[in-house]
């Protein structure tokens, strides 16, 4: 690929890219979230359009207009959201688009099921093929995946942050499905942000940063450090200073508590911990092992079926969010656009909400009284330096973190007693997720009790003053992160048991 | 804001600055309503082939409604008076849309309203008009909020669809008032209608000799008070932060169940109110059919109008100058009524997709900004 | 005095099966739109549309089966309206929707006058014969009830099962259903969204104006303003009773068929008053809305697709 442009509103994903990959390598496309890894490998498989610059293919000059084209030309893409249709089987969604048919008409289900096992033989792949996808796991989900790509006959296979939904077992696992692709022949791109994981699975590594390559490298030839540097061009904090607390006393306490996902399937099996005042809790787990749904039963918007919530020792398991909220609970949600933010709303009418109906945004309960709502958010805005042009812009106008901001000026601003921070830095470049790491340590440090859920082990570790594990749907473990290891919690993570 | 006197101030300066912040508004909104102004001249052109393709000329047709709607001062009360209904229906749509909801059986309300009102405005004699007036109103607000409550609670509850429950309520109430004007409640003679309401609950007429009522200053009220509610009040706060986006709304803490109900409940209402605003101050009593389906119309303007209570107002002059001149165009030039619901629907259409409107632009070479 | 069994009888169950058809053919419609990810309200207005052009080609070419294909192609037309709408300028389903429904309303009032100086009922035309299956009509009861109707009716029954076939027995059907649930998922497996849902929305005006024809030409042979009176909101509601699956949903239509076929009996023997009756079919609808729903989970995701 040569100098590809592709520019978004507000944002050139990728500026002048030059990109080669040699056949038959396992080559790796590092950098951090934001950095134009998928919008580049989008445009590779047709789904985006470059605004400039050329593509070749064995030599030969080629233009993907879409998809079909790709796939015709040899590229298969496996996205970090997979592209499954939860309704029908294992095999219909491999063979989806070159359906095998008798007569011409019928769907050949039989044939589809022989074909599809072949492939699943010969790349060692193994899949129940008459299972509807809704019902597998994500790693066989992945699997299946990837079965698709080659069923079209990919060449090239392109992998979006293929490990960010796996355990650790499942990485490796992963690793050895695509040694054994490389052994067919066939060429693999691997996105991801994961230093570790690239390195350890690569012939060739190219950085990306900020949308522009800043090198490419033999693996063989470089190192953590070096690959870290390219990354991120500068020093990034990993540990926060942190005072030790005094009188702390139980903020959260959660017991015994059971509640099932929305296919009624049970998410939280027994589930029992406690937050303190002055502490942040961080949970890790693999996401799919019930933080979710811990979170909306948190929040007021799941109920549970068996156990207690105590709030301040009120008893919450039946309140609603409205209650939750006066009684000192806040939530940074993990998809501010569908639970965090009112993207229609303008910035001043998404920072009162939760207290809108309450002195002294309301008059009587009724009547919004502009000017004290107009002065807090002028205080917010500067407080959170959050960069907006004036407080009645519409929030979906806004970037993800300056967005990410207005929620948490919201939450934090409330005074809250307890805030439950779930996933706080996703999808936010590097400043952007400093600022709210130390934006909750600040509030740990004034006494807040802080609930941490994240998928990022390394966030944990560097927030968190206690660590607990979670596994399908249970607390396995709670661990001091001065003495535990990295290694432990991966493999209490994937349901292993430490000493 | 404590006492009395500052609260009267604070009304006075209101009132004052009232035309300044109309026209305000207004140039605010006029240039974000050019594609609904585009849509219309559209809809006009598509509506001139087909009067010429089945024989009739599109300058007869339009020149007859011009004329017919504002020609004279007649003509121009006449306007208005078809407007009044409308503004009552689109705003009644206006509310529930802004809850994410669609309230197509604003007809329905209305009528249901209508009857209710004349009903209270038969059967009660005696009372002042300061009193039996606001009452009649009053009961048809009710009975059209009541119409709204049902598929409010249907689909609160129980999560059906709005769409298809507004519409078949609205056909219910349209052969339930039938009935009632046909049997129980019908006046001697020939016609479907009932006894005329008692003058104590007549509504003045502001503009004899045309029909214009004081329905009308009701419906300009009405307009103020939706966009004050929408945008002052918690209630029209959680209204639109449900419509916008009801999982942020719920971890909010506000009850999607409770803004559902209050929101299709009064939409009901103020289709209603609509209702027995025409009833007291236009005909006196109810008559089968009188509503050339107002409710739709007030579904055209809603769009039309850009969904805010500015473009609503003007649009409703709009297509009550359609309707009234609709009739002048029937009567003089005898072409049929219908091609004003075939220029409606068409402006609907042209409506429907915002991106249509700059697509044809773009085809007819003409590139507009921030479209 | 009425006695019961002037009202149930065998003429009554056939007459389920008539009412039932031009619901099943607008439910028929509705899934496959519905399948595919967009909300079809519209169904009203094609049904009319549909009827009407019957009448008016029957009219004047004297020959009904014409105004039966007119129909189709008119309901077609319509559905790629509603499509190039929703689809390629991403407009509100539910706004295109309605406005095909006041446009059909407006438009063929309109026409009737033209043609035929009355906007109520158009002049009686040659309407479709009715046949009547050797074999079949001659089973007792039964054959009473399902030997002697309109072509139109039978071939209800067997797009019925072809709708069954394709949808969920073909690689067509397959992707369709993928297209609905996961538009995403269907265009990176190579498959085209747009071409996919134009089809649909398509099919779906076809039907729509099928079942128009149906009414006018097949039970009425004439053409009457607004005759369609609801039934392709009806329509919507036997959709989603039957769950979005053929079968389904003409048991559904069957239903409310009866409830309509019921509702004219009791009109024809007078023993209530007309405008109660006519009640008798929307109430149902709302009554089977309210009772199913939590349960009543949409096969798709109706939001417009768009691609960068």
């Amino acid at each position: 690929m040569r100098s590809i442009t592709k520019a978004f509103p507000g944002v050139v994903a990728n500026d002048k890219i030059d990109f080669v990959v040699e056949k038959g390598e396992i080559h790796g496309l590092l950098g951090e979230n934001g950095a134009g890894k998928t919008v580049l490998m989008n445009i590779l498989y047709g789904l985006y359009k470059p605004d400039a610059g050329k593509i070749f293919i064995n030599g030969k000059e080629v233009s993907i207009e879409d998809s079909r084209i790709a796939i015709k030309m040899g590229i298969g893409m496996v996205h970090q959201h997979f592209m499954v249709v939860p309704s029908l089987t294992v095999a219909e969604n491999i063979v989806l688009g070159r359906e095998p048919t008798k007569n011409r008409i019928l769907l050949d289900t039989d044939k589809a099921l022989r074909d599809v096992k072949d492939f699943c033989d010969l790349y060692k792949l193994e899949v129940d093929l008459k299972a509807p996808m809704h019902s597998l796991p994500v790693g066989v989900q992945q699997r299946v995946e990837i079965l698709k790509a080659l069923y079209r006959g990919a060449d090239i296979l392109i992998l979006d942050e293929p490990t960010s939904v796996l355990t650790p077992q499942e990485v490796q696992e992963l690793f050895k499905a695509i040694q054994a692709l490389k052994q067919q022949g066939k060429t693999v791109i691997f996105i991801s942000h994961k230093l570790r994981e690239v390195l350890a699975v690569c012939d060739r590594i190219t950085v990306l940063r900020r949308g522009r390559v800043v090198g490419t490298v033999k693996v063989e030839e470089t190192d953590l450090g070096e690959l870290a540097k390219l990354m991120v061009g500068r020093e990034v904090h990993f540990r926060f200073d942190k005072e030790r607390p005094e009188n702390q006393k139980v903020v959260l306490r959660v017991e015994n508590v059971e509640a099932v996902d929305d296919r009624g399937l049970p998410a939280l099996k027994d589930i029992s911990f406690d937050v303190r005042s002055c502490e942040i809790l961080g949970i890790a787990g693999v996401e799919g092992n019930g933080q979710t749904e811990l979170v909306e039963a948190l929040a007021g918007l799941r109920k549970i079926i068996a156990g207690k919530i105590l709030l301040d020792d009120i008893d919450v398991t039946k309140a609603s969010p409205g209650k939750r909220i006066q009684l000192g609970a806040s939530i940074v949600p993990e998809d501010r656009h569908k639970r965090g933010l009112i993207l229609g709303f303008s910035v001043m009418e998404n920072l009162i909400l939760g207290s809108h109906d309450k002195p002294p945004f309301a008059t009587n309960f009724v009547r919004i009284n502009i000017e004290e709502a107009s002065s807090y958010a002028k205080r917010l805005i500067e407080e959170f330096s959050i960069k907006t042009p004036n407080k009645d812009t519409l929030a979906q106008h806004l970037s993800g973190g300056t967005q990410q901001r207005v929620v948490l000026a919201r939450e934090f601003s409330r005074n809250p007693k307890l805030i439950i921070a779930s996933q706080p830095t996703r999808g936010l470049d590097v400043g952007a997720t400093e600022y709210v790491r130390g934006k909750l340590v600040e509030v740990r440090n004034h006494g807040c009790a802080v609930l941490l859920i994240s998928a990022d082990l390394d966030e944990i570790w560097a927030l968190s003053d206690r660590i607990a594990v979670i596994y399908e749907g249970r607390i396995v473990a709670v661990k001091d992160p001065e003495k535990t290891s990295e290694s432990e919690l991966g493999l209490l993570m994937a349901g292993g048991k430490s000493d | 804001m404590a006492n009395l006197t500052d609260r009267w101030k604070a009304l006075i300066r209101t009132t004052r600055r009232l035309p300044q912040r109309l026209s305000a508004e207004l140039r605010v909104a006029l240039p974000k309503m050019l594609p609904q102004v585009i849509a219309i001249l559209l809809a006009f052109l598509v509506g001139a082939v087909v009067l010429v393709v089945t024989g009739y000329s599109p300058l007869d047709a339009y020149g007859a409604m011009l004329s017919g709607a504002f020609g004279d001062t007649f003509g121009i009360g006449q306007t208005f008076t078809q407007a009044t209904p409308i503004i009552f229906t689109a705003l009644a749509f206006l509310f529930a849309y802004k809850c994410g909801l669609f309230n197509i059986g604003a007809e329905g309300q209305f009528l249901f309203g209508a009857f209710v009102a004349a009903l209270v405005g038969i059967s009660f004699s005696g009372l002042p008009s300061f009193v039996h007036v606001p009452l009649a109103l009053l009961a048809g607000a009710l009975a059209g909020g009541l119409w709204g409550l049902i598929p409010a609670v249907l689909k609160a509850r129980l999560g059906a669809h709005e769409v298809i429950t507004t519409m078949m309520l609205s056909y219910v109430a349209l052969y339930v008032t039938s009935y009632m004007v046909n049997y129980p409640f019908k006046a001697p003679g020939w016609v479907a209608w009932t006894v005329p309401i008692a003058p104590s609950a007549e509504l003045p007429r502001i503009l004899p000799p045309t029909q214009l009522s004081a329905s009308i200053l009701i419906a300009f009220l009405l307009a103020g008070l939706t966009y004050y509610t929408l945008c002052r009040t918690t209630i029209g706060y959680e209204v639109r932060a449900i419509g916008l986006s009801p999982s942020v709304a719920e971890i909010g803490g506000i009850s999607i169940r409770k803004g559902i109900i209050l929101a299709l409940t009064i939409s009901g209402a103020m289709a209603g109110l609509g209702g027995a605003g025409e009833v007291l101050g236009v005909h006196y009593r109810f008559i089968e059919g009188f509503s050339p389906g107002y409710g739709w119309d007030g579904l055209a303007v809603a769009l039309v109008g850009g969904l805010n209570p500015v473009g609503i107002l003007l649009a409703s002059v709009l297509f009550g100058a359609l309707r009234s001149g609709g009739m002048t165009m029937t009567r003089t030039m005898h072409i049929p009524l219908d091609i004003v619901s075939i220029l409606q629907a068409l402006v609907i259409l042209f409506v429907a997709a915002p991106k249509l409107i700059k697509y044809l632009l773009k085809k007819g070479g003409v590139k507009w900004r921030n479209l | 005095m009425a006695e019961l069994v002037d009202v149930i009888n065998v003429g009554l169950f056939a007459a389920t099966l008539r009412m039932a058809t031009p619901i099943a053919y607008g439910s028929l419609g509705g899934i496959f739109s519905e399948r595919v990810g967009v909300v079809n309200i519209g169904l009203e207005g094609m049904m009319l549309t549909g009827a009407f052009t019957g009448v008016a080609v029957s009219f004047f070419s004297g020959s009904p089966w014409l105004g039966v294909v007119a129909a189709v192609l008119i309901g077609g037309l319509l559905g790629l309206l509603h499509g190039v709408i929703t689809v390629k300028f991403a407009g509100d389903q539910v706004v295109s929707g309605t406005g095909i429904n006041i446009f059909a309303l407006g438009f063929t009032a309109y026409m009737s006058q033209v043609f035929w100086g009355s906007r109520g009922a158009s002049e009686s035309v040659q309407g479709l014969p009715v046949i009547s299956i050797p074999l079949l009509k001659d089973i007792p009861i039964i054959g009473d009830i399902i030997g002697t109707h309109t072509p139109l009716v039978y071939l209800m029954i067997i797009i019925t099962v072809i709708s069954y076939i394709v949808l969920f027995k073909t690689p067509l059907g397959l992707r369709i259903r993928a297209v609905g649930e996961r538009p995403d998922a269907a265009d990176t497996a190579g498959i085209n969204v747009f071409k996919t849902k134009y089809l649909c929305i398509v099919i779906s005006g076809m039907l729509a104006g099928l079942g128009g024809a149906f009414l006018s030409l097949g039970h009425l042979s004439l053409f009457a303003w607004g005759m369609t009176g609801g039934r392709g909101f009806i329509a919507l509601a036997a959709m989603i009773l039957g769950k979005w699956m053929p079968f389904g949903a003409f048991g559904a239509s069957v239903m409310f068929g009866f409830a309509d076929a019921l509702q004219m009996r009791l009109q024809a023997l007078g023993l209530l008053p007309p405008q109660i009756i006519l009640t008798i079919p929307y109430l149902l609808t709302v009554a089977v809305l309210a009772g199913i729903v939590g349960k009543a989970i949409p096969p798709s995701n109706y939001k417009p697709y768009v691609k960068e």
